[in-house]
Formats: structure tokens, C-alpha cells, sequence
């Protein structure tokens, strides 16, 4: 519900959004030393796989968008991973598109940081039971909220003609909602049994 | 098999002679272009400039026709929505809900747009090797580190769907069956962290292994070929074409 194909937003959608995501990717770009870098592209890859992993949601089949537990993972390295994954959707899947690239990694990449953010405020470090989960589930939830409110913005500010129609951007993000906030804390809370450094180690 | 090795542009074909770079500024200038025009003219300007290019580079057609079916379900019911929110001319009544000659124009036009851009990007970009792409992607000019980042990326999204593919194989032996409900949620949730836990201890085997072999962080630039004069002449034409598609689209 969160790759929008070319050809549907307007010029002025399709340059803030690509000023947006230069910006985003410039400076997620200056976190990642030689030393994160298998990180952040290990992270990258899991957000283009998990694409192609659909599951059954009540009657339709979804399909994890992840921006949730990227942002909690890789705080501001975040924006260039999704950036790279999406340009991979786009060449190899046609997911999304190419002039559109800078608005759908905005779409994603922004709510990504706020998750991240989100789940510092609401997480102790060090900290490995339930709040860890709740925490996640929390920033997973509202990742994917944050995404669906922004498609519908961009679509909006592309024309008057699409406002009746996101009602139907809102029926499909709420089921990826509801799957995201349990996965996000499920996966988060593993990681923070197993690997409790990966999350702490963030600034 | 791989899902990054896209059968490539047929050897000796137009799309496959050209520099890799004059593929990439080609495809997002396309991009950019069908962006640029409304209407009904310009879109099929647009589709006409896309199928040529994959008949250049020898597209089997089951595998534009596939492409073209791929639009994602949420903005196939967004055009099929369309019709019926536009004011204007009623064309036809389906369920006590009128459609518009416009908005059915309007909807026809942005999927016109969406499925050229994506032929023509299969055509010029899903033909050519990935490594190849960041190469290119080095050579226009993008920083190093998101060049190395591509390039890692490219390198273990194999890896990774092979380590997912043998996860979701173990969880099958021990009988799951994906549902709707939490247990396949949670377990899904756990599939992924017992992926990135695997995976990043194998990238962090792997970087040890690339910084004893000398490995800063970047990778060497290799320059590739100059544009020649297929580039400019494609260049110049494919130019052209984009040029009169805007000017078609113009209100």
C-alpha cells in the first residue's frame, strides 16, 4: 500500500519529495562508516525481501513494509537503506517507480525516524522484557500509520480528484497495521534477548 | 536461482550495446518525462517509446505483458475509484454510482503513464546486471558510500532470501500453516529477528574477512567505457521523442 508507481503525482509532489529524500539520504549517509556498513546493508536487504512476504490478514493477504524496525535498528542510517531497497523494488519488481523514488522513500523513510525515535523514549537501555516488546510494537504500529497518512498526503496534494479515494488507502493500511505492530514486536523483542547491543549500541 | 539475475538484455541488442550510465539517465529521464504530461496523447506517446525500447533490448513479450499486470493492488483500486469521484459528464451508472467521461480519462491516463514508465525501466534497467547498475550509479556521480551500500545490498539480499527460504522451510517441517491471527504474526516476527541476527553475524565475518584483505570501505572506481556514438545517437533520438511526448502533454 506504500509504493506509489509513476505517473500519479504531480511535479511539485514529485520534486519536494525527491529535495526530501536527498536531503534524508545525504545525512543518513555521514552515520555510516566502514564499520556499520554490513549493518545497514544487512538491514537493507531484510526491508526488500520482506516484500515478497505476504501474509493472511482476515480476508486479504499483506504484505510487512518494515519501516518500523529499520528506524528502530538504524535510527538516521535508516533513510539511505530504504532508499537503496526501494531503487531495487523499482528496477527489478517495478514497485514503485523511478521520478517517484524520492516521494515513496520519504513516505517510508520519515516514519522510519519517528519510530526510531519513538521507541528510544519509550524503551530503557538495556532493558529486555515486555516494555522492549511494547515499545516496538508501538513504533511498527505507528510506522505504518505514519506511512499511510503520507501516501494520502501526496496523493492529496497531487489533486482534489483523490481525496474520496483515500478512504481506500486507509482500508488497506489498517490490516498492515495490526500485523506490523505484533511482528515489530515480536522480531524486537528476539533481538533484544539475543542481540541486545544491536539496540543499545544507537545513539 | 537468484532473484536479482533478471535474464538480461539479449546479447547484441541495441539496449544491450549502449553504456550502462546512458541506460540509467535514459530510464530516469523517461521517468521524469511521463511525469511531466496529462492528457491521453502523451501517455501513449509514453507507451509507444516503452514497448519500442523492450523490443530494442528483445524482451520476451510474456515478460512485459507480467510487468504490466504488476500495478499494485492498492492503486488498481484507486483508478478503479476514479471514474466515479470525478465530476463531469456521466458516461455509464454501475450500481447507482455514475461515472464520468473525465474521470474514466483521467484514470486511463495515469495507468497509461505508470505501466510505460515501468516497461520502459525493465526495459533499460531490468536488463542489466545490478553491480553493473552501481557501477553506473558511481560513475553519475553518487556518493561513494551509497555506491558501497547498493553494492552490499545487492550482495546479500541473495544471501538473505536463501537463509528466509530455508527458515520458512524448518517452520514447515514442524507443521506452520500461516494464518490469520497472532501466532503467525509472532512467529513471522521471530522468522525476521532470527534472520537478522544470523545475517549480521555473517556480515561482520565477511568485513572482517574484506578489511584483512584491505578492504577502507569503498570500492575501487572502474572506469568503464566513454559514451560513444551509439550513446549520443540513442541519446539524441530518445531525447526527441521524450521532448515531443511533454510538449503533446502540455495543457
Amino acid at each position: 500500500m506504500a509504493h506509489i508507481p509513476d505517473g500519479v503525482l504531480t511535479m511539485p509532489v514529485l520534486l519536494g519529495g525527491g529535495a526530501v529524500s536527498a536531503a534524508g539520504t545525504w545525512m543518513g549517509l555521514r552515520q555510516i562508516g566502514p564499520e556499520r556498513m554490513p549493518q545497514v546493508a544487512v538491514l537493507s536487504a531484510v526491508f526488500f525481501v520482506a516484500s515478497l512476504v505476504h501474509l493472511p490478514a482476515g480476508l486479504a493477504s499483506v504484505h510487512l513494509l518494515l519501516n518500523g524496525l529499520m528506524g528502530v535498528v538504524l535510527g538516521m542510517a535508516a533513510y539511505p537503506a530504504i532508499m537503496v531497497a526501494l531503487l531495487l523494488q523499482a528496477v527489478l519488481f517495478g514497485f514503485g517507480g523511478l521520478a517517484v523514488l524520492g516521494v515513496n522513500a520519504a513516505n517510508m523513510a520519515v516514519p522510519a525516524l519517528l519510530a526510531g525515535w519513538l521507541f528510544r523514549r519509550l524503551r530503557r537501555p538495556g532493558d529486555f522484557s515486555r516494555r522492549t516488546a511494547l515499545a516496538a510494537g508501538s513504533a511498527g504500529g505507528g510506522a505504518v500509520a505514519a506511512t499511510a497518512l503520507l501516501v494520502a498526503g501526496s496523493l492529496a496534494l497531487s489533486g482534489q480528484d483523490f481525496l474520496p479515494a483515500l478512504t481506500v488507502v486507509a482500508a488497506t493500511a489498517a490490516p498492515v497495521m495490526v500485523v506490523e505492530t505484533v511482528f515489530t514486536a515480536a522480531a524486537i523483542g528476539l533481538l533484544a534477548r539475543v542481540r541486545p547491543e544491536l539496540l543499545d549500541g544507537q545513539p | 536461482m537468484s532473484i536479482l539475475t533478471l535474464p538480461p538484455a539479449a546479447a547484441g541488442s541495441l539496449i544491450a550495446r549502449l553504456n550502462p550510465c546512458t541506460r540509467v539517465v535514459a530510464a530516469f529521464a523517461f521517468a521524469l518525462a511521463a511525469a511531466a504530461g496529462g492528457g491521453l496523447a502523451a501517455p501513449v506517446a509514453g507507451l509507444a517509446l516503452a514497448l519500442l525500447l523492450a523490443g530494442l533490448a528483445r524482451l520476451a513479450p510474456g515478460r512485459v505483458l507480467r510487468r504490466l499486470l504488476a500495478l499494485e493492488g492498492f492503486m488498481a483500486m484507486l483508478l478503479l475509484v476514479l471514474p466515479f469521484t470525478v465530476s463531469g459528464t456521466p458516461l455509464f451508472t454501475v450500481a447507482g454510482l455514475t461515472a464520468s467521461a473525465e474521470g474514466v480519462r483521467q484514470a486511463l491516463s495515469i495507468a497509461l503513464k505508470a505501466n510505460a514508465v515501468a516497461v520502459a525501466a525493465l526495459a533499460l534497467l531490468g536488463t542489466m546486471d545490478m553491480v553493473t547498475l552501481g557501477r553506473a550509479l558511481a560513475r553519475l556521480g553518487l556518493p561513494d558510500r551509497f555506491v558501497t551500500l547498493f553494492l552490499f545490498t545487492v550482495r546479500y539480499i541473495d544471501v538473505l532470501h536463501e537463509q528466509y527460504g530455508r527458515l520458512r522451510l524448518a517452520m514447515r517441517a514442524r507443521a506452520f500453516r500461516p494464518s490469520a491471527g497472532l501466532h503467525t504474526w509472532r512467529s513471522i516476527g521471530w522468522l525476521v529477528g532470527m534472520l537478522l541476527v544470523g545475517s549480521l553475524e555473517r556480515s561482520e565475518r565477511i568485513h572482517a574477512a574484506m578489511r584483512l584483505r584491505g578492504f577502507t570501505g569503498r570500492f575501487p572506481r572502474l572506469d568503464g567505457q566513454p559514451a560513444g556514438a551509439l550513446d549520443w545517437g540513442f541519446g539524441a533520438a530518445h531525447a526527441a521523442w521524450l521532448g515531443a511526448m511533454v510538449l503533446l502533454g502540455l495543457p
